[in-house]
């Protein structure tokens, strides 16, 4: 039997990680698009498109992760689409990521005085233009802080993925306990490896609201 | 090949599905009460106690749980304790892994809570000869706890849909029912589409829950 040294695990969590990495940063990602669409239904003055939006945000914050996830995995393949577990974990990661970073957002653009939506009203402004020019410039700096904070939370979602099967950092841990049958060492190890990749954020996105947090309320 | 839908074979496991929601709450109900006590301690602990170690004892603890995803908390409990030497059940081993999680999350929103409170409410209480103890949970707890009381709530929320991860290490709650009647039917899709209303609906149930606690134990029965 080979003998494995922590440098061994280490790496190969190492190399696992780039795909948490790669996971995290497309959920993020997309999950901003399409939650900046969310946050344009659920503040726009046509009510399907706000009922639409309360809905999906719903559906997407009121049910575990897992679930979601399971549902894209087997959903899909019933619909006929040929499906990767990385395809799979990629839309419900960008879809759940989506419904929060668009309540969040919603949170920053309500804070922005109403009346900043009538004055750009009174310059002839149109909705896309009283969003592009008025309020998503102010809302942006309020939004900043929460939305760093929230990426940790989408890094260690990832980990999720590793129950469809989609080998990363979890999934990689998961596989080499079982060969190395050294479980405390190798989910300690990621668990610093997750730490090193969310606490960085979590410690930005603290200077973020000290820096940006405070100027907005008086 | 065009898929007929048949949730009739998901509901002949009613009785299963019951189990795992009883499971589900047995998790949220003993890991919830139990977190959120470590989460008052926790919040003492960084923001009332005098022991220096202690506030950041607390500081790591917390920084260290947010940081890492539930799975490998719950991981490294069940599978890595034994080695040295603590035999864990699966249910005791979530348990323990819920406890630690929430710990972590409600000293920081207790904690915020606690910040709120205007310095002058602690020399008023510290006026009328009360101990510090007196004074941190008369003076200070529960007006904390009032503010900050939709916040745990919606935390005790995302715990119980943390708690699907659980199913991991075959604690047989509801995504473990769900896990298994898969396994049975083949009706994958129905039996996760059933499986995330139920989610759902538990969702709704815990937060009228935490709302009558909160009237009842929290704002003194008069509550809006």
């Amino acid at each position: 039997m080979t003998e494995f040294t922590l440098w061994d695990i280490a790496r190969n969590l190492l190399l696992a990680a780039r795909w948490t990495i790669a996971l995290s940063l497309t959920a993020f990602v997309l999950g901003g698009l399409v939650g900046l669409a969310v946050l344009f239904a659920r503040v726009s003055k046509s009510k399907g498109l706000r009922y639409g939006a309360i809905g999906f945000i719903e559906l997407f914050q009121g049910t575990p992760l897992l679930m979601q996830l399971f549902l894209a995995f087997f959903g899909l393949s019933l619909l006929g689409l040929q499906t990767s577990s990385w395809f799979a974990a990629a839309l419900a990661l960008t879809l759940w990521s989506a419904a929060f970073l668009a309540e969040i957002w919603r949170g920053c653009v309500e804070s922005i005085a109403r009346g900043q939506w009538e004055a750009s009203s009174s310059l002839a402004m149109g909705y896309f233009q009283q969003m592009r020019y008025v309020i998503l410039p102010q809302a942006l700096r309020i939004a900043v802080a929460p939305t760093v904070g929230f990426s940790v939370q989408v890094v260690k979602g990832t980990a999720l993925a590793s129950i469809i099967g989609f080998v990363e950092l979890s999934k990689a841990s998961t596989m080499i306990t079982n060969a190395t049958f050294k479980p405390f060492t190798v989910y300690a190890v990621t668990a610093l490896f997750y730490f090193a990749l969310c606490w960085p954020l979590s410690a930005w996105s603290q200077r973020l609201e000290r820096k940006l947090g405070g100027s907005h309320l008086h | 090949m065009a898929y007929t839908f048949d949730f009739v074979d998901v509901f002949k496991y009613t009785d299963v599905l019951a189990k795992g929601v009883a499971f589900t709450a047995v998790l949220i109900g003993v890991g919830g009460t139990l977190g959120v006590a470590v989460g008052i301690f926790g919040a003492w602990a960084r923001g009332y106690s005098r022991v220096k170690a202690l506030d950041w004892i607390v500081g790591a603890y917390v920084e260290l749980v947010r940081n890492t995803p539930f799975l490998i908390q719950l991981f490294f409990i069940f599978f890595g304790l034994p080695s040295l030497g603590v035999k864990l059940t699966e249910l005791q081993a979530a348990l323990i892994a819920m406890v630690f999680n929430l710990g972590a999350y409600s000293t920081e929103i207790i904690r915020a809570g606690i910040q709120a409170i205007p310095r002058g409410q602690l020399e008023a209480g510290a006026s009328l000869a009360m101990s510090r103890i007196q004074v941190f949970r008369h003076v200070v707890l529960r007006p904390a706890l009032q503010k900050i009381w939709p916040a745990l709530s919606s935390q005790l929320v995302i715990v119980m849909f943390g708690s699907a991860v659980c199913s991991q290490i075959a604690v047989e709650e509801l995504t473990f029912a769900a896990n298994f009647i898969q396994s049975r039917n083949f009706r994958a899709f129905e039996v996760y589409f059933v499986a995330t209303a139920v989610y759902l609906g538990l969702a709704i149930l815990l937060r009228q829950l935490m709302r009558g606690i909160g009237a009842w134990f929290v704002f003194g029965r008069r509550a809006p």
